[in-house]
């Protein structure tokens, strides 16, 4: 994939006029999907797709287009009609104050390879693990690439091989343990492995499930479901333009009106993630951004258009300055102490459809899902009916967060609008003190 | 260059191999185009040209799908036998218990575009800059953006049997959002729905009628009001939703749990399962008698509206929800076959659809709609003494079940004694799917209808976020638990 993007790049470089810049964003994804349910096959697919934006720039003027790229002879003539269309368009268009990108001609190259399943692999390996159980998900599995270059000579390419197994084992009607597996070398006997150890759960499930009323109830939040709650940042949180804008849902945290507790540190850490060290502008990544420090804020993703804008410092923030590999540190509580340090109290599985209810609060809800369970004195009594909590993230990440526990779970994201996600996560779970349960 | 669909759908019944129990091409090309002025600044667009095509065999009970953005032969060749591939290694281990049985059927559609919409890139600048340029009102308008998203669509099936259909669709879509500060309280108010909620099928019109001419200045003036309004009070009242936020309320608590794919168990891992059983159609109350709900793929200017679905059936409008009983689900050809080996009776709605070329079809639930009943805005409004107005959604939630859900709206108004007294903020509702509908006591007539529709319904895995369209008239629900904000 490598070569055709290059080839790509260098036609639509050779396409430019005087002072013309062009920018080339490239994307795509050689992808397996097994769907299944019952622990047998529902849609098993294959998706070969190449997606190419042309950003074409004269002065402070420009424009962009993305084509879906075949392969083919097509492309090139496709790039030329494109190219074509964009400058037509530039002298309509008023010059951008904001523009901003790189005339760096830096190079790099990112090849990540693994060991993946054959699709006959995955589709025994998964009827027969799963044979006798209600399970239900999807495997994900191929390479991802991206690259960007310039007519400044920039060239930089990121290519990494991942699978992704996400299922759930229903035991009866909505009470289920779900899981997920994922990495770079998949090993048939590991997942067996893990889908065993998720049917040793369902004798759990199968109790008689425990309906609470409505309040404040301790609670232990798996990594998860912390993960879940942290990727809500990513919509009106961390991005440098919202915060200037009065938009983001921590903005009293970013202003410095409240804190978090001490314990939490949050950072974008692009080195350890999955997502490449390049932006859609040619700038590159640093490795790490702290985002909250000991409960109080430290930083903003800032892409290079609000730099421009707001005149401070970039960070090779993408456009949406969302995180792409977040990561919150661990703290002390031993993860294998977590029931008996709740006592009594809610085990949150996962959390599911996450919203803000009170952005100005930064108060969110949403409910409880999977294996979620009442526990008591340390142990699990029974699952919980479906609950519904809203509560601020100053209460579950401040006053009411007790402790972290000391495992950082890596989680790639299951996300695959579009095409496979490459954000990755490393969160600990959670002893808060109290979660706002409301129906 | 646009694919010729007639020489393409040759080409593949050619290539395609012996053996195959069922093979079909789907062909999808979308030119895209999104433009947006935001704070008189033209951001940068956001154009597109995708093109691929999805094939999908059976053999046996195994169904399996290749996706390519290579349309030459060779590209076809090998999609065709990738999901040939697929297909053999899942029969005897599918899903289904037999072998589903795909249409033929032959036809065109064409959205009803009056004005077919050319601008150049100047004319669709000059058109959001007016709006922009209107919104800075006041030093509290801290933020806006106006936008226009056009996207021409044309869509090929092709299968061995014969059947073959081409659609070609005009989508348009215009926005507006404020957003207004004042001593750490923001309030944003959008034209249209906040996530671009005025969404319709054809060309200039849609703008034209759309009232989004204008907006610009009356958003921010409502930006500025919601940040001078008390916070939305909490407690039970009688709540008026008008359509901006009805399109929410019957996308969430009614499309979809009544998704077959979701009653069957595909979606539990992901977007969930559904309090409704395959035993509960023809038999269980949905709402009050007042309740009427269709599938109505047929009126022209809604989002989602179509001939032929993505599995190649024809597509016509039911009724779902026959005052208050519920009566069909929402599933495709391949759903109802597998629902009908537990239930043999099962009458769903052609509407299994994909959201690109590059994922295969599922059941969604199109345009779904809420049909008007009797009462004027001003009879509802007068039969209220102590309730709230909401309208334009800012937030949903809703369990995996789809039952305990949880919305909020960005503008509230008090009715007191039959009238409409102060706006609120923050406004905010909670209840039960499976009893709120029950509570629904007056229905809007004709003079309150709008319709919606949003291009973000996400579900599937993989994921795929999809177009529907939602049109509904205002309606009245009883007692439900209405809060606001923190402060």
């Amino acid at each position: 994939m490598r070569e055709l993007f290059l080839a790509l790049a260098d036609h639509a470089v050779g396409r430019l006029r005087g002072t013309e810049v062009l920018l080339v964003n490239f994307s795509g994804e050689a992808s397996d999907f097994i769907r299944f349910n019952h622990a047998r096959v529902r849609q098993p697919m294959s998706v070969r797709q190449a997606y190419l934006t042309l950003h074409l720039i004269d002065g402070r003027r420009h424009d962009r287009i993305t084509l879906a790229a075949s392969g083919g002879d097509g492309d090139l003539a496709a790039i030329d009609d494109a190219i074509d269309g964009l400058r037509a368009d530039l002298a309509a268009l008023p010059e951008d104050p904001y523009l901003l990108y790189s005339t760096e001609a830096a190079q790099s190259r990112s090849e990540r390879t693994g060991r993946l399943p054959s699709a006959e692999e995955a589709i025994t390996t998964l009827t027969e693990a799963g044979r006798g159980l209600d399970m239900v998900g999807v495997l994900a599995n191929g390479p991802v690439y991206r690259g960007f270059a310039s007519s400044f000579g920039a060239r930089h390419w990121h290519e990494v091989d991942s699978f992704l197994l996400d299922w759930s084992v229903y035991k009866s009607g909505d009470k289920a343990v779900k899981a997920a597996y994922a990495g770079q070398q998949w090993d048939a006997a590991e997942v067996a492995r893990r889908i065993e150890a998720t049917r040793a759960q369902l004798p759990y499930l199968a109790r008689s499930p425990r309906t609470i009323e409505p309040g404040a109830y301790r609670a232990y939040v798996s990594p998860a479901a912390i993960d879940e709650l942290l990727w809500m940042l990513n919509w009106g949180g961390v991005s440098a333009k919202d915060q200037r804008t009065q938009q983001s849902t921590i903005q009293q945290l970013v202003d410095g009106e409240v804190a978090l507790s001490e314990q939490v540190t949050l950072r974008e850490h692009t080195a350890a993630g999955l997502a490449p060290a390049f932006d859609e502008v040619g700038f590159t990544r640093p490795a790490s951004i702290e985002l909250i420090r000991g409960g109080r804020h430290a930083g903003s993703l800032v892409s290079p258009r609000t730099a421009q804008e707001y005149g401070i410092a970039s960070n090779g923030a993408n456009a949406s300055e969302s995180m792409q590999a977040l990561e919150l540190a661990p703290g002390r509580l031993p993860r294998s102490d977590a029931l008996q340090a709740l006592d009594t109290g809610v085990c949150v599985g996962n959390f599911h459809y996450l919203n803000w209810s009170d952005r100005s609060a930064a108060r969110v809800t949403g409910l409880t899902r999977f294996a979620t369970y009442w526990v008591e004195k340390g142990e699990i009594v029974a699952p919980l009916t479906v609950m519904r909590f809203d509560d601020s993230l100053y209460r579950m990440l401040g006053s009411e967060l007790e402790a972290l526990d000391d495992q950082a779970d890596w989680i790639l994201n299951n996300g695959t609008y579009g095409g496979r996600s490459v954000e990755t996560s490393r969160v600990p779970g959670a002893l808060l003190k109290e979660l706002r349960l409301t129906l | 260059m646009p694919f010729d669909a007639e020489s393409i759908a040759q080409r593949f019944r050619r290539l395609a191999p012996a053996g195959l129990d069922h093979a079909s091409l789907r062909v999808v090309e979308e030119h895209s185009n999104l433009t947006r002025v935001r704070q008189d600044v033209a951001e940068p667009s956001d154009r597109s040209i995708d093109r691929g095509a999805m094939v999908t065999v059976i053999v046996g009970d195994g169904i399996g799908y290749a996706a390519t953005g290579d349309l030459s032969n060779a590209g076809l060749e090998a999609a065709t036998a990738r999901a040939a591939e697929w297909a053999r290694l899942a029969r005897g281990r599918s899903v289904f218990g037999a072998a589903p049985v795909l249409p033929a059927a032959n036809g065109r559609y064409a959205s009803a575009t009056a004005k077919p919409l050319a601008l150049s890139v100047a004319d669709r600048l000059a058109l959001l800059m007016l709006e922009s340029q209107a919104c800075r009102i006041d030093e509290r308008i801290v933020d806006w953006e106006a936008s226009l998203w056009t996207t021409r669509s044309r869509q090929l099936t092709a299968n061995l049997e014969g059947g073959e259909t081409l659609q070609e669709f005009d989508f348009t879509i215009p926005a507006l959002h404020v957003v207004a500060h004042k001593a750490g309280l923001t309030q944003i108010r959008s034209w249209g729905g906040r996530y671009n909620g005025y969404c319709q099928q054809g060309g200039l019109e849609v703008i034209e009628r759309s009232g989004f001419i204008g907006s610009g200045r009356s958003t921010a003036e409502e930006a500025l009001q919601l940040l001078g309004a008390p916070n939305c009070p909490s407690g039970r009242f009688d709540l008026l939703l008008m359509p901006d936020q009805m399109m929410l309320q019957i996308h969430e608590s009614i499309g979809h749990p009544l998704e077959l794919d979701r009653i069957l168990g595909d979606e539990r891992n992901y977007a969930g399962t559904s309090f409704v059983t395959l035993d509960m159609f023809g038999a269980y109350r949905y709402g009050s008698p007042l309740l009427n709900v269709t599938y109505d793929p047929t009126r022209s200017e809604e989002f989602a509206s179509f001939a032929f679905d993505d599995e190649g059936s024809r597509a016509t409008r039911e009724y779902l929800i026959r005052d208050g009983l519920l009566l069909r689900p929402i599933g495709g050809t391949i759903s109802q076959q597998r629902a009908a080996q537990i239930r043999a009776d099962i009458a769903a709605v052609a509407t299994a659809r994909s959201c690109g070329w590059n994922r295969p079809p599922i059941d969604r639930m199109s345009n779904l709609n809420v049909e008007p009943g009797g009462s004027t805005l001003q009879q509802m409004i007068e039969s209220i003494d102590d309730g709230i107005l909401m309208k334009t959604n800012a937030s949903w939630s809703i369990d995996d079940s789809r039952n305990k859900f949880q919305f909020g709206c960005e503008w509230g108004q008090r009715i007191v004694d039959g009238k409409l007294a102060e706006v609120v903020r923050n406004p905010n509702y909670r209840g039960i799917s499976a009893t709120f509908w029950r509570s629904l006591s007056m229905v809007g007539d004709s003079s309150t209808y709008a319709v919606m529709g949003t291009p973000y319904c996400g579900k599937g895995e993989p994921n795929q976020a999809i177009r529907v369209g939602h049109a509904s008239p205002a309606c009245r629900f009883d007692g439900v638990d209405v809060f606001g904000a923190e402060r």
